[in-house]
């Protein structure tokens, strides 16, 4: 048996065959767009703008990911059906990062790299957020940051990227709002004992700490007797619960949010620890999901804003309410709304620029920018231009009412006194 | 370290009840999971890893039972009964093709349908947490034990897991399907050459196992958010209790379960920060001590 090198007749060289250098030269050049990205083919003229979505669909908080995906549909949508941008069309594309700090950076630079997408709207919680806003840094597209509420985000420089901004609350601004508003009704109630009891992550411990900060400063004679750490996604609060009766404080603060949420306080109502007149402040407990999640709401419970069709009681926010209600199968939370006021950013911006999406040249839009809001007394949210992140949004609190469930008597917080405390906490930081 | 508080709550017969009361509430959810998976494990020397798995899905059959029915016993009974008959389907089509195998085969399988039920669950009722609420009839004020609060529904749920407890106990120990069960875990060709069904004796256990995970879950649909991948912390805890108890001991998991709890109560008073901490010291000391648990068979 002969063993021929000579090549399979069929397959012998043709004219339509390429040569080894052909080939060589063809993989080159398909490394090099790879490496390139994507975008650069996609962007031709009348094709649909891409925004990509990293943000999280399953596990225990995909409610985050699944109501701000919503939210951001309804505004592309609407976009869409005022004609776009000079007939080109936007398209959402929203990636689940599960969580995962690493997964949300992969999907991010999977999205812009090879998907197409020339802005970024990054529906992460905080953790997840840090890992874009590393991403979007090198790659220089616009991103928005919809959930994180963690300040230093935007308030570092050093962590700040000239094309991310934070279209969401501030961990900084709730407190001042939070800790005032608990201190007026400390010191008229005498709500002296407090204890806390909050989720043991970076997220619950920041966010308590501050609160615990800006009570004490205005209410010096406030004292925090106890400290409750439940593990995050802990299943039984019974032994926080009973830990609650045993140190029978005025009043509790917690960050607890979430299912979690829902669970201590199911578990705390068979207690009826609420009963004496304990006073429940939380950082999470007005979003309309948690509120009819929960069987029974007691009366009374303090939570600072998330989402209320009825607050502002103006027609815009109903409206909102009801398309959401139209698309979605969860009600709107406190990432809706900041994922909307988001896309509205972008709208705004890609107006300006004609469609020029340039990270640089969005960036520039963006910064100051001021859109009208459905969520605000006011009627606008604007950007600051000087650290990238929202002022003027609801930092309103209220309490919740048993029938219908909800929550009313919203207090409306001191913008001018927040920004000027903000301003203090920034120099003591060393930010400023 | 606030032992002064942990102490103080001992002298007062009030916090005391209330404590222990808490105490056995944690512990007779675990042990009913934990004591599954101990069964399993003892006769057909399996590790269902993907028991957590098994008390979801019988938190979220009982969800739906109750939302069809408005019944609570309904809602139990589709939990634990639901789950009984999904546990022997499991082991006559998946389980028994691994018998003997690897371990690794086993955590490769029972994973495998960790990550298939999870995304089942998401597919049926939603990736959001769900909460079924307290039945009508144990929507009531706490009653008083020695001025102690302690919730009528969280008395049910102790009664219901010991009683159960019970059962289990009299019907491995005194019954002839127990005897059957005890032969198969010591000498599973003995008992198949003597005429006995094994494949319906090893999906019998596989189902009374997994009936008690399905009952904890309904038992815990009332009181806890359900969400996909809920059984995982709790599959965590029972295979601390199955060590410390003794792999295959039934009485082992519950005096296990009860450590426990009652660490996890009283803990929480007078060492808050290092609650986990003190059960993963108990498992190593138990590890380090008597390698095959307290009540566990000495190799």
């Amino acid at each position: 048996m002969t063993r021929s090198n000579a090549p399979n007749p069929s397959l012998a060289k043709s004219s339509l065959t390429p040569s080894r250098r052909q080939l060589l030269v063809a993989a080159g050049a398909g490394v090099a767009v790879s490496a390139l990205g994507a975008p650069f083919v996609a962007r031709g003229a009348g094709a649909k703008l891409r925004i990509g979505m990293p943000t999280i669909l399953s596990g225990r908080v995909a409610i985050l990911g699944t109501s701000s995906r919503d939210a951001a549909t309804l505004a592309v949508n609407q976009f869409n059906a005022s004609g776009g941008f000079g007939g080109r069309e936007v398209e959402l594309v929203v990636r689940d990062s599960k969580g995962q700090p690493d997964e949300a950076a992969r999907v991010t630079r999977d999205l812009v790299n090879t998907e197409g997408c020339e802005i970024i709207i990054d529906a992460e919680a905080s953790s997840g957020s840090f890992a874009v806003n590393e991403v979007v840094g090198d790659l220089g597209v616009l991103c928005l940051h919809t959930c994180s509420e963690t300040s230093a985000l935007t308030a570092d420089p050093k962590l700040r990227k000239p094309t991310a901004f934070r279209s969401a609350r501030q961990g900084i601004h709730d407190a001042v709002a939070g800790g005032k508003y608990a201190a007026e009704l400390a010191k008229a109630n005498g709500l002296m004992k407090w204890m806390t009891c909050s989720p043991d992550y970076a997220y619950g411990r920041d966010n308590t700490a501050q609160f615990v900060e800006y009570l004490t400063i205005f209410a010096p004679d406030v004292e925090v007797v106890n400290e409750a750490w439940p593990k995050l996604f802990e299943p039984d609060y019974t032994a926080y619960v009973t830990r609650v009766l045993q140190v029978q404080p005025d009043a509790i603060y917690s960050a607890l949010w979430g299912g979690d949420l829902v669970s201590f306080l199911e578990q705390a109502n068979l207690y009826q620890i609420f009963a004496g007149g304990l006073q429940w402040f939380s950082g999470g407990l007005a979003d309309p999901p948690i509120v009819n999640a929960l069987k029974q709401l007691p009366e009374g419970l303090h939570s600072v804003f998330r989402y209320d069709p009825d607050y502002p009681d103006s027609a815009a926010n109903k409206a909102f309410y009801k398309d959401f209600d139209a698309i979605s199968e969860t009600e709107p939370t406190n990432w809706s709304w900041q994922t909307y006021t988001a896309v509205q950013f972008i709208n705004q911006a890609l107006a300006a620029t004609a469609g020029n999406t340039d990270g640089m040249a969005l960036a520039q839009e963006v910064a100051g920018a001021t859109v009208d809001s459905p969520f605000t007394e006011s009627g606008t949210i604007t950007m600051r231009a000087e650290d990238h992140t929202i002022i003027d949004y609801p930092v309103a609190w209220g309490r919740s009412r048993p029938e219908p469930k909800g929550f009313q008597d919203w207090e409306r917080g001191d913008w001018e006194q927040i920004l000027t405390m903000e301003k203090e906490w920034k120099q003591r930081q060393g930010y400023l | 370290m606030d032992l002064d508080a942990l102490f103080g709550c001992l002298s007062v017969p009030a916090c005391a009840v209330t404590q222990v009361s808490t105490g056995l509430i944690i512990g007779m959810l675990l042990f009913l999971v934990a004591s599954g998976l101990s069964l399993i494990f003892g006769v057909l020397g399996v590790i269902n890893f993907a028991h957590g798995a098994f008390y979801m899905l019988g938190a979220y059959f009982a969800l739906a039972a109750y939302q069809l029915t408005g019944n609570f016993l309904a809602a139990l009974g589709a939990g634990a009964l639901g789950m009984a008959l999904f546990g022997a389907i499991f082991e006559r089509l998946f389980v028994s093709r691994i018998y003997g195998r690897d371990v690794l085969m086993q955590l490769l399988l029972c994973y495998a349908f960790v990550l298939i039920l999870d995304d089942m669950v998401k597919i049926i009722w939603g990736a959001e947490y769900r909460m079924m609420g307290m039945p009508q009839s144990f929507a009531v004020p706490p009653l008083f034990i020695a001025g102690g609060p302690v919730p009528p529904y969280y008395l049910f749920m102790i009664g219901i897991s010991v009683v159960v407890g019970g059962l289990l106990w009299l019907g491995i120990a005194r019954t002839r399907f127990g005897k059957l069960v005890r032969a198969a875990a010591h000498n599973p060709q003995m008992v198949g050459a003597l005429g006995v069904n094994t494949s319906l004796l090893y999906a019998s256990v596989f189902g009374v196992g997994s009936l008690l995970a399905g009952l904890a879950g309904a038992l815990a649909a009332p009181v806890r958010s359900l969400t996909p991948g809920m059984g995982l912390s709790i599959l965590i805890e029972s295979f601390i209790v199955t060590v410390i108890g003794g792999m295959g001991s039934i009485v082992g998991a519950f005096v296990a379960s009860l450590l426990i709890g009652l660490t996890r109560s009283f803990g929480s008073l007078g060492f808050p920060l290092f609650v986990d901490g003190a059960m993963f010291v108990m498992m190593a000391l138990v590890l380090i001590l008597r390698p095959s648990g307290l009540f566990g068979r000495q190799v």
